[in-house]
């Protein structure tokens, strides 16, 4: 048994529709968010932070922009990687621009690029839907590609072709490129990561929200109730590309300093699409889960020969790392199909009645 | 019945009226000249043998079907045909016959959702949940409340509804379609399947819903007994074309409607 909530009674419709309503859940989320804010930053050392906890959380904002679209609005895309992308270029080009402007500012602002490019790529989902769908955003994401390596404005010319990060400080701290602590670094994603978590839960719970799961779940009825499909469909992609382009601009801001085309490539986009159905559609949760659950993987199936001493040449690591993965994604659809946020209710639920049946 | 039998329902104002639809598929003809109206207040029963062009004649109705020829007269606006966005905006809610809930929502979720066009504060105030935005969510579900109250259905408030039984999903449909606070519900089949007691259960809100909120219903329904009780007037159509319209007792003894249902030697 983990907790009970009986004797907790709502005496307000407020109190009822709080995030948490349940108070060991609240108590929960501030325990989870001491331990990022605190104990993180004093205990993790560079490589945990830059390699598992700022990679992790930016990806889970990415999921958590494809989720809205996907899990909540039912519209399959495969263009993710191509929207943040747009909002990593989109943060280049304004921090170089206009150098003097914070770049936490230019971070939030690209994300209104990505939206827009996702509102116009959402325009033929009123016509078509499903798989279909599915293909003409990968048509976004090749003509994004194509437009990332090949318009040298976009890269201000430079010779590689790819984007190099200046620094940028906030207060006097270098918080962007090689100078910046790792910590530092981890601490301004996650503020944000948490920001943004926030306001999409405020939103799913709200009447944009229901409009979208309504489309998901029954267009036509959605329709006779008098949502318009076409306005909350192109909402649900241009806010899912918001946070998209946001997590994109932070990738490289915050994480890897550089970046060309193939940061931005159709894996990225199938990537997030796995994070997001093995974490869970419709679930905020199953977005950190998720993109835990890919991203940490294959890091720490890599870890595993060397705890136990033993040195396998980093070809055979590789491929065997590709089966496990792949097997592991095999095992946990088939278990549960509606992902890891799923399993953690049904084992929240079971654990709550136990030790009884039901 | 206390307003019903104020008045006779054939005498009160007009509020719906169908002129000489006609609607087609290809070939095939779905409603064929069909006039009848609907009256403020009153419980109407579209019957027929099964193909007659009922369920047709609601998706006109409601603006998901558009006639080819015809007139529909909608509180004294005429236009050829509807659309379901203006339909939902000037009051006419509806409910399926093969329940069309959002299945992966709650119940108080799906009813909030037929809320929608009554609800709204923009985008800015929902993304912090805050001021306008939070005072609107509970004033609507304040609403919600009274209507599951109205249904009790209080005890599965929480539940995802594609976890329901068929009756119960149907009830919530019921809310969900009252939500709207329409002032025309169309109820396609709304006890299909269902038991005598859910049936009953279900005759009772029906009735209540008319008489509480003074909401003008047209229904379409296989059970007879439960159309006879409780409709004012029936209008029975066969294969797209009407053969009879009036109340359940002049309708009962209509020769064309009895060789409708049992059958006619040609």
């Amino acid at each position: 048994m983990l907790y009970r909530e009986a004797g907790q009674f709502k005496t307000t419709y407020r109190a009822d529709q709080a995030v948490f309503p349940i108070r060991q859940d609240f108590i929960g989320i501030i325990a989870i968010l001491a331990v990022l804010f605190v104990v993180v930053p004093l205990t993790f050392n560079d490589f945990w932070l830059k390699s598992i906890m700022i990679p992790t959380l930016i990806f889970a904002l990415a999921a958590i922009g494809l989720n809205l679209l996907t899990g909540y609005a039912g519209q399959l895309s495969l263009g993710t990687g191509g929207f943040m992308g747009v909002g990593a270029y989109a943060c280049y080009k304004l921090a170089t621009i206009f150098p003097d402007v914070n770049i936490l500012i230019h971070i939030f602002l690209s994300g209104f690029f990505a939206a827009g490019v996702g509102f116009i790529f959402g325009l033929p989902s009123l016509r078509i839907k499903g798989f279909y769908l599915a293909v003409a955003t990968l048509a976004s994401q090749f003509f994004l590609e194509w437009a990332f390596g090949r318009i040298a404005w976009l890269y201000n010319y430079n010779d590689s072709g790819a984007i190099e990060v200046p620094t940028r400080t906030l207060f006097g701290v270098p918080i962007t490129s090689a100078t910046a602590a790792p910590v530092t670094q981890y601490l301004i994603v996650l503020a944000i990561v948490v920001l943004l978590t926030w306001v999409a839960s405020n939103l799913v719970r709200g009447r944009f929200g229901r409009a979208w799961m309504a489309v998901r779940d029954m267009d036509i009825a959605a329709e006779l109730i008098g949502i318009r499909l076409l306005p909350t469909k192109l909402m649900a992609f241009a806010i899912s590309s918001y946070y998209a382009g946001v997590a994109g601009a932070l990738m490289v801001f915050m994480w890897l300093g550089a970046a060309e085309v193939e940061s931005f490539d159709i894996n990225v986009s199938f990537q997030l699409l796995f994070m997001v159905i093995i974490g869970g559609l419709g679930s905020l949760l199953g977005c950190f889960l998720g993109a835990a659950f890919i991203w940490n993987l294959p890091i720490f199936l890599r870890a595993v020969p060397e705890m136990f001493g033993t040195h396998v040449n980093a070809a055979t690591v590789e491929h065997i790392q590709f089966m496990i993965v792949g097997g592991l994604i095999v095992f946990f659809l088939i278990v549960e199909p509606n992902g890891l946020a799923r399993m953690w209710a049904v084992a929240k639920e079971k654990l709550r009645r136990w030790p009884f049946p039901y | 019945m206390s307003a019903a039998e104020q008045l006779a329902p054939a005498s009160r104002e007009l509020l719906l009226n169908i002129e000489n639809v006609s609607l087609s598929f290809g070939g095939v003809k779905a409603i064929r000249d069909v006039s009848f109206d609907v009256r403020k207040g009153e419980i109407r029963a579209i019957i027929g043998p099964n193909g007659a062009g009922k369920t047709s004649m609601l998706n006109v109705i409601n603006g998901f079907y558009h006639p080819q020829e015809g007139t529909i007269t909608y509180r004294g606006e005429s236009r050829r045909d509807m659309r379901p966005h203006i339909a939902a905006t000037q009051g006419i809610a509806r409910t399926f016959q093969n329940v069309a809930l959002f299945r992966g929502m709650t119940t108080l979720d799906n009813i909030m959702t037929g809320r929608t066009l009554k609800m709204k504060t923009g985008l800015f105030w929902h993304l912090f949940r805050w001021g306008p935005a939070e005072t609107e969510e509970l004033e609507h579900r304040e609403q919600v409340e009274r209507i599951i109250d109205f249904l009790e259905i209080q005890a599965i408030r929480k539940t995802p509804v594609g976890r329901l039984p068929y009756g119960l999903q149907k009830r919530v449909e019921l809310g969900r379609a009252l939500a709207m606070e329409p002032e025309l519900l169309l109820l396609d089949e709304p006890m299909a399947g269902m038991n005598l007691e859910e049936k009953e259960d279900m005759s009772r809100f029906i009735l209540d819903v008319s008489s509480q909120f003074g909401t003008t219903i047209a229904l379409i329904e296989h059970d007879m007994g439960v159309v006879m009780d409780l409709s004012d007037r029936v209008v029975v159509l066969d294969y797209g074309q009407k053969i009879a319209d009036g109340t359940p007792d002049e309708v009962k003894s209509n020769q064309d409607v009895i060789d409708a249902y049992l059958g006619v030697a040609h």
